[in-house]
């Protein structure tokens, strides 16, 4: 087991590397001087200034430096300095992902609520009206985007019956609407999950020995086909939870919740590189330390499992 | 019967053994394909979601055919008309005919949607299929660099892309490409890995065929079908990553007649020219609906214990 974890966080490392120097290379030859829209417009820059702005963010250094400068200090989770704002960007970054966070927690909670019993109740009354309504509304649920359920949402929620601010601020309410469309999408392909999971555990025949030895039935549903059901479902609430938490961009766009995802989209229009190095970089990290919980996590749900 | 057993009848009419066997009760010999057709059209919602499809494509190689206006003429006398008149859906700030947009729309989700599973299918394919013939060292460097492709959400990674190359199609084409091929090439080597280990693979090799036939006739078939009915389904989801990303602005150019674009351009106007917003979002729905039923359909009818 704790030789299995360290050659696990030795593939994270060698992962996240790999990432950002994809990235590094892609933004290094990108067109366009990032610290020409600080030096001024067109007319007033000096080439002086520009020079020296250069120096003072090591853009003069060749590209091996830089990224060798860009890795020493993400070790020690500094994530470089933003040009426009002149301030640290995990400074800037910090609250964006906080707020990033509490949205990937409200919406992976309303997924489980809503995902796991859906999925449990069809499983348990299968072929039943509510298994075929069920089955129903998450293929329709899958089929419909981000981009059209949260634009659907903010119409009816936001412009029609005003309940939920426009213009989201970091307060409870206006995480409502974004979490919602989050978690809805997900939550169909959770409750799919979890029947067809369910229903193969529902044959097996440990299941089936539990039953005709007697046991209980909640015994049965919760010792016996819930925590053998459950695995699947915590993989792929896992990897959710993950990219959630790497900034859902669309839907923090469409509800302006100040998330590092609304940053980058931000950072974009702005030319702001290390902003978007530094929200990438951010969100494959957290993807990645994230598959490494979810596989620690199977081998303490699943006892078959055994780490080498 | 001789025609229901062989189809084209034809040559086997000159074979001597085909009438002895015809005089004989024979079982009709029902081919893998023909199973897995009927099994597909037996199942009404996989039907359903061919149907979407083919409509979807006939509509993006009609385009020019079936829309009534040009989807970029300007007309700043009618902007923003409600549906209903000279324009069936109405028209954009600009005066341009929602309608012809919503139809040339088609093409751009097509054409990106086909094209990018595409690339990301003949890289997942070579290199899944390197991984899982080869093993040792270069089984591992390719499956650790699927997993760095593999750590970046797919918008982010296609953001990045498109950021070095600029906007427009093919960058789009080629950056939701690059960044599915991995989840391809996983797939295509655990089946490789699998298949490997069967009976009739053994049976091959212990029959002394040779190495590149044992790839070809029997690892490479029966591995490659479950990686292209993955990357069919796959085609909706990449129609609306790359809705998505025009949406946000890092997709093809604004002017383009496609549909996240147009949902970009309805949202200023919600709540009071909600039509703008609303076709486009129903045409995204219905493909991504249609997508996501041909692929289970496909599934079901390869694989029916993965019911």
């Amino acid at each position: 087991m704790g030789r299995y974890v360290v050659r696990r966080l030795g593939q994270l490392i060698v992962v996240v590397l790999g990432a950002t120097l994809i990235l590094f290379a892609c933004l290094f030859v990108l067109p366009g001087d990032p610290v020409g829209q600080i030096a001024g417009s067109d007319k007033a820059r000096d080439p002086a200034v520009i020079e020296q702005l250069h120096e003072q963010y090591g853009l003069d250094k060749p590209l091996v430096v830089q990224y060798g400068t860009y890795v020493g200090k993400l070790v020690t989770g500094d994530l470089g300095t933003d040009y426009t704002q002149s301030r640290p960007v995990s400074e800037i970054l910090a609250p964006k992902l906080g707020n990033t966070a509490k949205l990937a927690v409200f919406a992976i909670v309303l997924d489980v609520i809503i995902g796991v019993s859906v999925g449990v109740v069809a499983a348990m009354r299968r072929y039943s009206i509510w298994d075929v309504s069920a089955t129903f509304a998450t293929t329709l649920a899958i089929g419909v985007p981000s981009i059209v359920l949260g634009m659907i949402l903010q119409r009816f929620f936001v412009v029609e019956l005003n309940w939920f601010p426009l213009i989201a601020d970091d307060s409870f309410k206006s995480m409502v609407l974004p979490a919602v469309t989050l978690a809805i999408i997900d939550a169909a392909l959770v409750a799919q999950l979890a029947r067809s999971t369910m229903l193969e555990v529902l044959r097996a025949d440990y299941v089936k020995t539990a039953v005709a030895k007697g046991l209980p039935r909640r015994t049965v549903l919760f010792r016996h086909i819930l925590r053998n059901s459950v695995i699947p479902v915590v993989t792929y609430l896992g990897i959710s939870f993950g990219t959630l938490l790497g900034g859902a961009i669309i839907t923090e766009t469409i509800f302006n919740w100040n998330g590092i995802g609304l940053a980058l989209i931000q950072a974009i229009q702005q030319n702001n590189n290390p902003i978007i190095v530094g929200v990438v970089t951010i969100s494959v990290a957290v993807f990645v330390v994230l598959n490494l919980v979810v596989d620690l996590l199977y081998a303490a749900l699943d006892p078959r499992i055994r780490l080498a | 019967m001789t025609e229901l057993v062989t189809g084209t009848g034809g040559p086997t009419a000159a074979d001597p053994a085909a009438g002895k066997q015809g005089a004989e009760p024979s079982i009709a010999k029902v081919s893998q394909w023909s199973d897995i057709r009927h099994r597909f059209f037996a199942n009404k919602l996989a039907v359903v979601g061919l149907a979407i499809i083919a409509l979807l494509i006939l509509t993006a190689i009609f385009a020019p055919l079936l829309a009534p206006h040009d989807p970029l003429q300007q007309d700043l006398n009618a902007t923003l008309q409600s549906p209903g008149g000279a324009h069936l859906l109405g028209t954009d700030a600009l005066g341009r005919d929602q309608l012809s947009r919503l139809i040339f729309g088609s093409r751009i989700a097509v054409i990106v949607g086909l094209a990018s599973i595409l690339v990301a299918l003949s890289i997942g394919i070579l290199l899944g299929a390197m991984a899982g013939y080869f093993g040792r060292w270069v089984d591992t460097v390719i499956m650790r660099t699927a997993d760095i492709f593999f750590a970046f959400p797919l918008l982010i990674g296609a953001i990045v892309i498109i950021l070095l190359m600029g906007r427009g199609v093919l960058p789009v084409v080629l950056s939701l490409g690059i960044f599915q091929w991995a989840t391809f090439a996983r797939l295509l080597r655990s089946q490789i890995l699998s298949v490997r280990e069967m009976d009739f693979v053994h049976a091959a090799q212990a029959l002394g065929a040779s190495r590149g036939r044992i790839i070809r006739k029997h690892i490479l078939p029966n591995s490659m079908t479950s990686v292209l009915v993955y990357g069919t389904s796959n085609v909706g989801i990449a129609i609306v990553a790359e809705a998505s990303l025009s949406y946000l602005g890092v997709g093809v150019d604004p002017e383009v007649a496609e549909w996240g674009n147009m949902i970009s351009a309805g949202r200023g106007f919600m709540g009071v020219k909600d039509f703008m917003w609303t076709y486009p979002s129903i045409a995204i729905v219905i493909t991504a609906l249609g997508f996501i039923l041909l692929g289970n359909g496909l599934r079901d009818a390869f694989d029916p214990k993965l019911r």
